[in-house]
């Protein structure tokens, strides 16, 4: 049954401290999200990331609990400012486990996108096309040059 | 990946607790009248069909005259492309989340903490 709600988790071989150093520093997340990024790490701090394509996506920071708990709120379209209504939530959990860390994300909201239908369709699918171009991008990140 | 609009419209139907209840409750019975579907919940007849309308326009459950009464079915294929959808997004955390597990396990970094023949912050080049 389709929820309003993803939710995801990976085990890691590294501390939380770790883990936490590669979510939240501006040149870890441009290799897994975007082309660059800006973090002003504090409730209420601006995230910028940027695609050279697509132009810069913004986000809100809600809460910084290191290394344990860290969220935002996502805009949805290009220089769009995350507000109720056009953003999603964002939530990562970091929980120690034996020698590494479980980092779990869920991400909630996609059934309260406002505007018209028509509006919220076309949202939606420039997200969708971004999310799509941007994993390619990181798949081959991920790979690494073929050996 | 193409979008289908029809995501949007199942998304806010089953954004209420009351139609998620209902589409469950119809699903699980099969088929049944707004009348019956009300029995037992805190809300009228006319709210029901009115979730049931919204639930309707989404392609989520689909209406049936028999006679004078209009009964409800759920359509479970009325969830797929959104369910697809989903499925896309979470993909691309899972993208994200190797990535960053990536990153992390290979950044320099204290000794780790902890017992055992844990390997070294390299990775598995060291000892």
């Amino acid at each position: 049954m389709a929820t309003d709600r993803i939710e995801r988790e990976i085990f890691i071989k590294a501390s939380p401290d770790r883990v936490w150093a590669a979510l939240t520093e501006p040149g870890h997340i441009a290799r897994w999200f975007g082309d660059s990024a800006e973090v002003d790490l504090q409730p209420g701090g601006k995230m910028v990331f940027g695609w050279t394509e697509y132009g810069n996506h913004h986000a809100v920071v809600e809460r910084v609990e290191p290394p344990g708990f860290f969220s935002y709120r996502w805009g949805h379209g290009a220089e769009v400012v995350p507000a109720a209504g056009n953003s999603t939530l964002v939530e990562f959990t970091l929980t120690s486990a034996g020698s590494g860390t479980v980092l779990r994300v869920v991400e909630t909201g996609f059934a309260s996108l406002d505007g018209t239908d028509e509006e919220r369709a076309t949202a939606v699918r420039e997200n969708t096309e971004g999310w799509a171009n941007e994993l390619g991008e990181l798949q081959q990140y991920a790979e690494g040059p073929p050996a | 990946m193409t979008h289908e609009p029809a995501v949007d419209e199942v998304l806010a139907a089953m954004a209420d607790p009351t139609r998620r209840g209902l589409l469950e409750d119809l699903a699980a019975r099969g088929e049944a009248t707004a009348t019956a579907l009300a029995v037992g919940l805190p809300i009228t007849r006319q709210a029901v069909v009115k979730h049931l309308a919204v639930l309707d326009r989404a392609g989520l459950v689909a209406a049936r005259r028999r006679g004078r009464e209009v009964r409800y079915v759920a359509r479970p294929e009325g969830v797929a492309a959104t369910a697809r959808w989903l499925a896309g997004l979470a993909a691309d955390w899972d993208r994200r989340l190797s990535e960053i597990k990536r990153i992390a396990e290979s950044l320099p970094g204290p000794t780790d903490p902890g017992p055992g023949p844990a390997a070294g912050p390299g990775g598995p080049a060291l000892p």
